[in-house]
């Protein structure tokens, strides 16, 4: 369900019908910006957007976004921490006579 | 890919489908006694799939594949109304592709096309548009399908249509909505769902309140999750902890693209151009209160079933699904795909009986393609 | 390849005069497609000589292949490009030297004479760099409604020489899969170039020749034991036939797989799966571990294989294609049922 995906909006084509080029990994699209509109429509240009069926649906929040890789960074460091941990008490435990 | 590639590293997945183990043996999950998480969305199973997911997790943690895919649940009735629209002379009936091969009774809209209707895809309902301003002797119709995330797409078409004064544009409208089959499969008594993975796209258009009484009132978990392999699974640790917390909360693991309170320019226009129908049919799930939307009276010269007389305000019509096909019960989590007698047999892409076999999304079709059903593994 | 100083073709369109058997027939050939034919003023049929068709063992490649394609032009190509490579790459891959081309065309009445013009220019070029001659053809009018524009069929002879026997039933567990380069271009093209989506982007159509490649492939890795070119239903579907002739597995690394971002980006945007979007210009074969290195290199050096890269290897089992996920998860890639549609859900 729900096919969207994350594309940048380039430039603003019609203000009245508000519409605006986006753009997606070189493959560009026009797509209206009505859910995302809030001020001056320039504002919106180099901004993020998840796209839907040729609609920018909702800004990609780039703190959040963030905040969420920055959240399964530190899964992955406890990960290590843990398995250097065992590493070491398997060394420590091989290590005795 | 911006937002998209950084949440497919492998290196981190190592690390959460660790803590996925860690956690699935404290709450004692295993291959026999499994706990069992529903992602509602299509989009989420065929994301586990293509990632191979459902294979990388703890073997303790079953996916169960929910109805969160509106080509799957359409049924055959609709599709029926769509033909019947797209033979009507004059008419441009413009369709996203998912519903092209969607079985009617007698035929599908790739069917109908072949058989000279003026059938054409398109990516958007502003195409749609597009194409009514520049045939103004043809009748265009969009087909007007999906949940929450596509209902604004057709309204604010509608309302920019109205704005137009275009005279030849109209919407089948057959939007559903989420909460409603939800609450439906928490009241069945078969239920065996422990806790659910939420629609990400949906949920940046309607929050994340509307599943406040998945946890209130039926103390399951939910996590609306973003479509990116590591969100899937960050979305299983955050529900298997819950589990192990003994809370049924909903959280957000898609922060960045969904706020809690939804998008306020799509529900506006949501609730302008559209309101509730009493109850809608689901392929596989029956009559669901409250489920369906349609297009409300200030809009009726953009309504296709009161401009053509078909669908709900021709009389509800109901077409019996096929004998033999357990939709119903995969969806509600009771059966894998495979056991269903029909999976296979009787049911396949080719010759789809059941709704769950008929987009890509669905769970038996993404069970064919991605893990070769017709091999070995079928048995799996 | 100049047009006659003196066209006696006044028209702009093609009327079905143009295919009624007199003279405005008899110019429209003279003057728009005796340019395409290698030697000029042949024939009803071709007489064909080659030296190579004399040697003990040698046997005749015979494939024909039917082209239709909307739009007619686009980035990379046209449809008289697509009719020579495509036909020339189905000789090449079954190991022979591509010799003669036979060429057919359907045009719709009311086609453009100077896109009739443009097609043949493209055939003429294209069948010149692939060594190839086009050495007979025919053309029909139609009226307008019984064809979309224009239809090519070409039908293409060539040798393979003695000692070379290429099929997929040779393919053998550990056998290496090459591929000459990116996936999913052409496909990818004519999806924007359709203009119903109303997507924009660079890429350009993967359509080219192969037939020097695969002989500079084989002269360095004589033990190749079959190609295939991955036009309709792309990659996975190439490999699936394969896979099914020899009875084996064939594992590829999602990792492994060349795309360009833009083929991604309309394959994310569409809901797409690039394995399974056209190519007209890229082929897969497989070849002995051993000699897998020689057969890269070969293909390097050529601008048509300079992205060639091993994308996976056969494996003994069941016969299906399986995936290494870039996530480190693994699946199935079957064959599609139908068309690939783009979706929303």
């Amino acid at each position: 369900m729900c096919l969207g995906i994350p594309g940048q909006i380039v430039a603003i084509t019609d203000v009245d019908r508000m519409m605006a080029m986006a753009e997606v990994s070189g493959v560009r699209r026009e797509i209206n910006i009505a859910c995302v509109l809030d001020g001056p429509a320039e504002l919106l240009v180099g901004k993020w957007a998840l796209i839907h069926v040729g609609f920018a649906m909702s800004l990609i929040d780039e703190e959040e976004a963030a905040e969420t890789l920055r959240a399964l960074q530190e899964l992955g460091e406890a990960q290590e921490a843990l398995e250097a941990m065992a590493e070491g008490q398997k060394a420590l435990e091989e290590g005795k006579p | 890919m911006k937002f998209a590639s950084e949440f497919r590293n492998p290196k981190a997945a190592q690390a959460v489908l660790a803590r996925i183990s860690e956690v699935a043996d404290a709450i004692g999950a295993t291959a026999e006694n499994p706990v069992s998480i529903m992602e509602i969305c299509g989009g989420h199973t065929h994301a586990i799939f293509r990632y191979g997911l459902d294979k990388l997790v703890h073997e303790g943690v079953e996916f169960i594949h929910g109805p969160g895919c509106p080509v799957c649940v359409l049924p055959m009735a609709r599709v029926d109304e769509c033909v019947e629209i797209a033979e009507r002379e004059g008419v441009i009936f413009t369709t996203f592709g998912d519903a092209m091969r969607v079985p009617g009774t007698l035929k599908s809209l790739m069917q109908a096309k072949a058989g000279g209707a003026d059938i054409r895809m398109v990516y958007s309902p502003l195409d749609a548009l597009e194409l009514a301003r520049r045939n103004p002797e043809r009748e265009v119709v969009f087909f007007g399908l999906g949940f929450e995330t596509t209902t604004p797409s057709t309204a604010l078409s509608i309302q920019q249509a109205a704005r137009e004064g275009l005279k030849n544009f109209s919407v089948f409208c057959n939007h559903i909505t989420v909460p409603e089959p939800i609450r439906a499969l928490l009241q069945d008594p078969h239920m065996m769902l422990d806790g659910f993975i939420g629609p990400g796209h949906v949920s940046m258009v309607i929050g994340t309140h509307p599943y406040d009484f998945i946890a209130q009132e039926y103390s399951r978990p939910i996590v609306v999750a973003g479509f990116e392999p590591l969100d899937l699974l960050q979305s299983v640790l955050m529900v298997l902890e819950q589990i192990r917390d003994g809370r049924a909360q909903v959280e957000n693991q898609y922060a960045r693209v969904v706020p809690a309170q939804g998008n306020p320019v799509s529900l506006a226009a949501i609730a302008d151009v559209y309101e509730r129908r009493p109850s809608f049919e689901w392929r596989g799930l029956g009559e669901i209160d409250a489920s369906g939307l349609r297009i409300r009276a200030k809009y009726a010269a953009f309504d296709a079933e009161e401009k053509f007389s078909v669908g709900y305000a021709a009389g509800p019509r109901h077409v019996p699904e096929p004998e033999g096909c357990s939709c119903g019960a995969v969806m509600t989590g009771r059966i894998k795909p495979t056991a269903c007698a029909q999976f296979g047999r009787g049911c396949t892409p080719d010759t789809p009986l059941g709704a769950l076999m008929v987009s890509s999304e669905g769970a038996c079709a993404a069970y064919w393609q991605y893990r070769g059903a017709r091999g070995a593994e079928a048995a799996e | 390849m100049n047009a006659p100083t003196l066209s006696r073709l006044r028209d702009t369109r093609v009327t079905l005069s143009h295919g009624g058997g007199g003279r405005a027939m008899r110019d429209l050939i003279d003057d728009v497609f005796a340019t395409v034919f290698r030697p000029p003023g042949m024939e009803d049929q071709a007489r064909l000589y080659d030296s190579a068709l004399t040697e003990p063992g040698a046997r005749l490649a015979f494939t024909t292949d039917s082209f239709v394609v909307t739009p007619l032009e686009f980035p990379g190509g046209d449809i008289g490009k697509l009719a020579v490579c495509g036909t020339v790459n189905d000789l090449a891959v079954g190991g022979a030297r591509p010799l003669w081309l036979s060429a057919a065309f359907i045009i719709e009445e009311g086609t453009e004479i100077a896109l009739l013009r443009r097609v043949a220019a493209t055939m003429a070029a294209e069948a010149q760099k692939a060594g190839i001659q086009i050495v007979t053809g025919d053309t029909k009018v139609v009226g307008r409604g019984a064809a979309d524009g224009l239809f090519v069929t070409t039908s293409g002879v060539g040798v393979i020489a003695p000692d070379r026997d290429m099929a997929a039933h040779h393919i053998r567990p550990g056998d290496v899969a090459i591929v000459n380069g990116v996936l999913g271009d052409h496909g990818a093209t004519i999806l924007a170039a359709r203009g119903d989506l109303a997507l924009s982007s660079d890429i350009a159509s993967d359509c080219q020749s192969l037939g020097h490649l695969m002989q500079d492939v084989l002269a360095a890795a004589p033990a190749t034991r079959a190609a295939r070119d991955a036009t309709r239903g792309g990659l996975a579907s190439a490999l699936n036939e394969m896979a099914e002739a020899a009875q084996v597995g064939i594992e590829i690394d999602e990792d492994a797989l060349p795309l360009r971002t833009e083929v991604k980006g309309m394959c994310e945007i569409l809901g797409l799966d690039p394995l399974y979007l056209a190519n007209e210009g890229t082929l897969v074969l497989f070849v002995p571990s051993d000699q897998a290195g020689a057969a890269l290199a070969a293909m390097r050096a050529r601008p048509e294989g300079a992205g060639a890269v091993a994308i996976g290897h056969a494996v003994a089992g069941a016969a299906q294609v399986r995936m290494r996920t870039a996530f480190g998860g693994s699946r199935i890639v079957d064959m599609l049922v139908g068309e690939q549609l783009p979706r929303i859900c």
